[in-house]
């Protein structure tokens, strides 16, 4: 990985006496990950230009890979660490070039406030958001940006771009500046680090982005990449770039976006029912699960793919629910259920009316037997068609509880969402999505073979022409033999 | 019940008569020497005394403030001893009567007989020894309270529920007894058969005569021409399920028959429920004389009372189920849970003669059957009748033989072991069901076996888990990794019963140090010698994503990847399964192998069609990358160079990246190509894995790379053949040809191959030896390795890996595939074949360095 940085100053050999590595001579600088070079392809009175080439050890990179990587990208040999400009070039570029980030020089302290004229050449970019990002992170701080993007493979045109930029910028800037942007750009247009994130990392960004970073207009996701997405740090590092920056706070706290933390469906940590946005839709689901459950007279409730646990914490808010048993077939889900519940926390009293517990619904499961009522919220959609007989078999005919609440998308409503291309399901999980028509002959069999009646609900506004967003099936265990008797 | 002392000749010992499975109840107060005798004549495990359980909760065995916890464990400890049917003995003085009704429950509680043994010692004896006990100090007055409770008790002992009450009177009878076992009258496992086991017969005598005919057995008859007998030339016995009664044009008839065949030694048979019925008849008890007794009874008048006598005292005798065959085969006239099996209580006689019920009725006003077939997991074969189905489908290994005779159905009989079905049609209809039988205006059905898809259950996969196989014995699957894998299992696989295999992993050969190169033939050739195999065969490999294919000759089955996903959606499954099914009909493989469906294992190719995501993401993004960045560090390092800068060492080094990157970059093109639905797609299979009834596991290699040959000849444009080589590893010649075969390979951009021992799985030193080890080549290990790998400082590293892991994986992992794909052979229910799968899933979870 390579960043050269050019003047045409003259004299421009004075580049060496700014960034206090000798142009006649190729040196080394030892970082973690590698041996960093920085030599002079070019060094005349018009041009001079220095190359920092940091020579990453890729079997050590592997061998000693660190938390907080990108997501064990850097468990992989394969692995573009050793190639694009990212957060690996940025620390050798700090330490290459201390004394010049910070504007010292000893031997030409005229020259170190005085902005010069700079070309940077960064081939290979690691670059999220690609040239539109660049530009977007360096012309406001004054660069000409000639960024270009570089393909996946030149031979196979169809897989399109990479995610690297091979960038150039010109202007005439201080060079502490320009390095500085470039220690800072490298890890956020990556949009990864290679080391844990701690809270000094706040310090640093704040000694490097001072004097631009406070007006840049990104700064907010320039700060949120930088930090790791780590909300807490995003803040006080915005608060302390305003304490630099003179200027007030809350003002600028004002202005940081709301955090990421999905505002859609419960069971949604990633986005789900991004649709749902605009409406609560998943309260509304919630409303209406707790009011079947109430009509039943439910006491002892469990719901089946409690995800994150979202309608247990409903349901534990009302005592009327004696016994709630959260069941999902993910253990990460439960984990995230367990601390989102605060279970370690609970009164006993509290803590003993509920239970987590992981199951498979394609399996039976005696443990899941004897329960007044069981929830399948949004749950039935994320299995292939055909392992739908099993779920059956295992809820209506193993744990057969009196009473199932079942909700599933209603599909027909997807064209009243904006934003969801037409023909696409509302989360890439869904396997299937049913028409009214298709959810009411399902609960009809399903409820025949079993021994339950139904009724049909929907659930948010109903659309004259499409129905409700969701719907909804409340069964009933052997209704049908007391009606007819 | 007991004798006394006196009536016998003196000198004789006591004998106590226990049966082998029972909780045997101690009776005796302090010092009348329950200890002594339980050691005498118990096993010191078998014996769970109030005293050491005293001293386990409370440090001191005569702290009587702790014993009602000592009880509580006493009890626990017996309670996990008799559910895994092992005979109990319980040493507490047990003189109270509530104390003996907690004991009395627990054994009805695990099905099992209570027995009491009684020592009726003289209580100044009792008194004398527990003086010369140092460390008990017991008030006189509290061994004669518990002798009063003792002899208050003695007489009501089997009203309290002991089956067998054996009062042994004084000190001499105590000292000189001796204890026997029985055998519970259920338990016939001495007896292997060979045994045809008939569904009811409901009065169908005709059609018996007609069964056991088909069968083989020649009839006897009397003087009337009645039949009395029927044997078997080859000496094969019959085992009646039950309900020979009732409906039916001749009961009578049949219990004649069947009585005579079971006084002969012809046959068994076990009570149904309506045999329990008609013995409460002919004892005159109150019941309801419906569901055909009516006509049973009618028939009976005919008959003469000694008839009627010998019926009613042949019913009453009958046990309520056999286990046969070394505990393999269980005989119940409606089925016995495994909990049951081999037990004796009211409960098991009540489960085997009416099964399982919910409680509830069904609109046609019959009692509402709890399907516990469905969720046996027992190990022995059931078999049973009870409830009639139009065609007898295994569940879980238990087979329900009534077929409906009586209401116009088919009589029929399993051949065990052969497990093959006979039937006979009913002659007409006899009686017409309470609820319908056939589907109005059918015909019976023909005789015929078809699986139904059976239910699994989280227990038949999470927690611990240890499943025997044949090849490595007990594997064991972490909690952990059951936890990891039903997510997977139950979001993304296809359905367990489309997924009868998942490919273990492999292991790489020893890591070679020959330059350059980081794996190489001549160590997987080593390996293969130092194990004994002398015969080995390489395979190419194609560098595809392993597959599984299973195609049924109806071509529905599933294509599927090492994790059990759909390589495709079910549009094109759907087209590839036609088309490879077609090509097996073609290439005559269902005809040949005399099978519905094939089991193959294979490569899918291109690998981009699996891997898309991956390799542009991955391999495509690195490779852009070094190739736009490396030559901008070479021109401006070569600039450095002219001005005479000291950088020839890494301007070096960066040209050597530059090759690296541009290999690295052809290695992963080779393996990608764009499909548009088949188009462009090859399956190249090597294996086949199963068909009906075989594994073929054991078939050299090169009868499957035949056969694979056979269907890329039927469909070159779908299917390819795997190229192979044998080798002789003792055999330096041998072994050069192939190497120079792996360097031609690996040359020309190929994966590299897999080099596996010629005659399938083989025994080596220590067990079982690798079923194959992969020898990559060194362009393909760039994609695995990283571009620059081959420089030598790397690659020193690099050899640094260690295969123990690995290995160990591998093995378990083929002996669990191995075993998934026997049971799925011999037909066992699914629960036993997913267990292997899953458990093959599971072990892919533990920490294995992945580029091995």
């Amino acid at each position: 990985m390579l960043v050269t940085l050019t003047t045409t100053h003259v004299p421009a050999t004075d580049l060496g006496f700014l960034l206090h590595k000798n142009p006649a001579r190729a040196q080394q600088v030892e970082v973690s990950t590698g041996t960093a070079h920085v030599f002079y392809p070019e060094a005349d009175e018009h041009r001079c230009t220095a190359a920092l080439l940091l020579e990453v050890d890729p079997v050590g990179l592997v061998r000693t890979a660190r938390a907080g990587g990108d997501d064990g990208a850097l468990a992989q040999y394969v692995n573009d660490r050793p190639y694009a400009a990212s957060s690996l070039l940025a620390v050798a570029l700090g330490k290459a070039f201390s004394s010049a980030r910070r504007g010292v020089s000893r031997e030409r302290p005229e020259l170190v406030d005085v902005a010069l004229p700079l070309e940077v050449h960064v081939p290979a970019l690691s670059c999220r958001g690609g040239v539109e990002m660049a530009q977007r992170f360096f012309a406001p701080l004054g660069w000409r940006v000639d960024a270009r993007a570089v393909p996946l493979d030149e031979t196979l045109p169809d897989w399109g771009v990479s995610r690297y930029v091979d960038l150039r910028l010109g202007g005439d800037l201080r060079l502490a500046d320009a390095l500085n942007h470039l220690y800072v750009a490298l890890p956020v247009l990556d949009d990864a680090k290679h080391y844990w994130v701690g809270s000094d990392e706040v310090e640093k960004l704040v000694r490097a982005g001072s004097g631009w970073l406070a007006g840049h207009p990104e700064r907010d996701l320039i700060t949120r990449r930088y930090l790791g997405h780590r909300t807490a740090l995003t803040r006080r590092a915005i608060e302390r770039l305003a304490e630099v920056d003179d200027a007030d706070p809350e003002t600028l706290d004002d202005a940081i976006a709301p955090p990421l933390a999905a505002a859609g469906g419960p069971r949604s940590p990633e986005g789900e029912d991004a649709t749902d946005r605009p409406v609560p839709l998943a309260v509304q689901r919630h409303g209406a699960v707790l009011a079947a459950l109430r009509s039943a007279g439910a006491q002892r409730v469990v719901d089946l793919g409690c995800g994150a646990g979202a309608l247990l914490h409903a349901l534990l808010a009302e005592p009327a629910f004696t016994e709630v048993l959260g069941v999902d077939v993910s253990a990460r889900a439960l984990e995230v259920a367990a601390r989102r519940l605060r279970l370690d926390r609970l009164p006993e009293r509290q803590r003993a009316r509920i239970r987590l517990l992981q199951s498979g619904l394609t399996y039976t499961d005696v443990r899941l037997r004897g329960y007044d009522a069981a929830v399948l919220m949004e749950v039935v959609e994320h299995l292939d068609l055909d392992r739908l007989p099993a779920l059956e078999h295992a809820v209506f005919g193993a744990a057969a509880p009196a009473t199932v609440v079942v909700t599933t998308p209603n599909v027909e409503y997807n064209v009243r969402f904006e934003g969801l291309p037409a023909g696409t399901f509302r989360h890439r999980d869904h396997r299937f999505e049913w028409t009214r028509q298709q959810f009411a002959d399902w609960v009809a069999a399903a409820g025949d073979r079993y021994g339950y009646t139904a009724r049909l609900l929907g659930v948010g506004e109903e659309d004259p022409d499409v129905g409700t967003p969701t719907q909804m099936a409340v069964f009933t265990r052997g209704a049908a033999t007391e009606v007819a008797a | 019940m007991s004798t006394p002392a006196e009536e016998r000749p003196a000198g004789r010992p006591r004998t106590v008569v226990v049966p082998d499975l029972a909780l045997v109840v101690l009776i005796g107060v302090s010092g009348s020497g329950k200890s002594t005798f339980a050691r005498r004549h118990f096993r010191a495990t078998q014996v769970v005394s109030s005293d050491s359980c005293r001293g386990l909760v409370a440090d001191d065995e005569n702290d009587q403030s702790a014993t009602p916890a000592a009880f509580d464990l006493l009890h626990h400890i017996a309670g996990v001893r008799l559910r895994a049917g092992r005979l109990t003995v319980v040493d507490a003085t047990n003189v109270k009567r509530e104390d003996r009704a907690s004991l009395v429950a627990l054994a009805r509680e695990h099905d099992v007989l209570p027995v009491a043994v009684v020592l009726d010692v003289p209580e100044g004896e009792c008194l004398a020894r527990n003086a010369a006990r140092p460390d008990r100090d017991l008030p006189p007055e509290v061994v004669r309270r518990q002798r009063t409770d003792l002899r208050r008790g003695l007489r009501g002992l089997g009203r309290e529920g002991f089956r067998k009450v054996h009062v042994l009177d004084g000190t001499e009878e105590v000292e000189r007894a001796v204890v026997t076992y029985e055998k519970q009258y259920n338990d016939r496992r001495e007896d292997t058969g060979p045994f045809d086991v008939v569904g009811d017969v409901h009065g169908c005598r005709a059609e018996l005569e007609d069964l056991l005919g088909e069968l083989g057995y020649e009839l006897r008859r009397d003087e009337h021409g009645r039949p009395v007998d029927a044997e078997h030339p080859a000496g094969r016995r019959a085992v009646f399920v039950g309900d020979l009664v009732d409906r039916g044009p001749d009961s009578p008839g049949v219990l004649r028959l069947v009585m005579g065949m079971v006084a002969a030694g012809h046959a068994l048979c076990v009570p149904g429920n309506h045999e329990a019925k008609l013995v409460r008849a002919l004892r005159g008890r109150d019941v309801q004389v419906t569901h055909g007794l009516e006509r049973t009874l009618a028939q009976l008048e005919g008959e003469d009372d000694g008839f009627r006598r010998r019926v009613e005292e042949f019913c009453h005798g009958l046990v309520s189920h056999y286990v046969l065959d070394g505990g393999a085969l269980v005989v119940a006239h409606a089925g016995l849970k495994e909990s049951l099996q081999g037990r004796s209580s009211a409960r098991v006689r009540a489960f085997a003669l009416y099964g399982d019920t919910t409680g509830e009725t069904d609109e046609f006003g019959l009692p509402v059957r709890y399907p516990w077939a469905k969720e046996y997991r027992g190990r022995a074969t059931v078999l049973y009748g009870h409830t009639p189905v139009p065609t007898p489908e295994w569940v879980n290994d238990t087979l329900c033989l009534d077929t409906g005779c009586v209401f116009g159905g088919r009589l029929t009989a399993l051949r065990y072991p052969e497990r093959e079905l006979v039937s006979v049609a009913a002659r007409e209809t006899y009686y017409e069901p309470a609820r319908p039988f056939l589907p109005e205006g059918e015909a019976a059905p023909a005789t015929g076996t078809r699986r139904r898809d059976d239910v699994l259950d989280v227990e038949d996969v999470l927690g611990k888990r240890v499943v025997e196989t044949r090849l490595a014995g007990r594997v064991t699957v972490r909690e952990e990794s059951a936890a990891a894998a039903i997510e997977v299992m139950s979001r993304f696989a296809v359905a367990p019963e489309q997924l009868l295999h998942l490919p273990p992993t492999m292991s790489p050969s020893a890591t070679s140090t020959r330059p350059g190169l980081l794996e190489h033939p001549a160590e997987a050739f080593a390996y293969f010698r130092t194990e004994g195999v002398a015969e080995v065969v390489c395979q190419e490999k194609h560098m595809g994503s392993r597959a599984v294919a299973l195609v049924r000759r109806d071509r529905s089955g599933a294509l599927h990847t090492r994790t059990g996903r759909s390589f495709f959606g079910p549009g094109l499954t759907a087209a590839f399964l036609g088309r490879l099914g077609t090509a097996a009909e073609e290439a005559g493989l269902f005809e040949e192998l005399d099978s519905e469906w094939l089991l193959l294992d294979a490569e899918l190719l291109p690998w981009s069609v699996k891997a898309a995501d991956l390799v542009r993401n991955q391999y495509a993004t690195v490779g852009a990358a070094a190739r736009t960045a490396l030559p901008v560090a070479v021109a401006a390092l070569e600039q450095a160079a002219a001005r005479g800068l000291e950088v020839a060492d890494v301007l070096d080094r960066q040209r050597r990246r530059v090759a690296d990157a541009e290999a690295f970059t052809q290695g992963y093109r080779r393996y990608c190509w764009p499909t548009d639905g088949l188009g462009g797609v090859s399956f190249a299979p090597f294996q086949l894995l199963a068909s009906a009834g075989a594994t073929h596991a054991d078939r050299p290699h090169a009868w499957h790379l035949a056969l694979a040959d056979r269907l890329a000849a039927a469909d070159p444009g779908l299917v390819r053949g795997t190229r192979s080589l044998p080798v002789d590893v003792t055999d330096p010649t041998s072994e050069a040809a192939a190497t120079a075969w792996w360097e031609d390979l690996t040359a020309a951009g190929g994966e590299g191959m897999v080099v596996k021992p010629a005659a399938g799985p083989t025994r080596g030193r220590g067990g079982v030896v690798q079923p194959g080890l992969k020898v990559r080549g060194r362009e393909y290990l760039r994609l695995v390795y990283g571009p620059d790998y081959t420089e030598p400082r790397h690659l020193d590293r690099l050899r640094q890996r260690s295969l123990g892991r690995k290995r160990g994986l591998a093995l378990r992992e083929y002996a669990l595939g191995v075993e998934g794909l026997e049971r799925l052979a011999r037909g066992e229910p699914l629960w036993r074949v997913h267990e292997c799968v899953f458990a093959v899933l599971a072990l892919e979870s533990e920490p294995v360095d992945p580029r091995l």
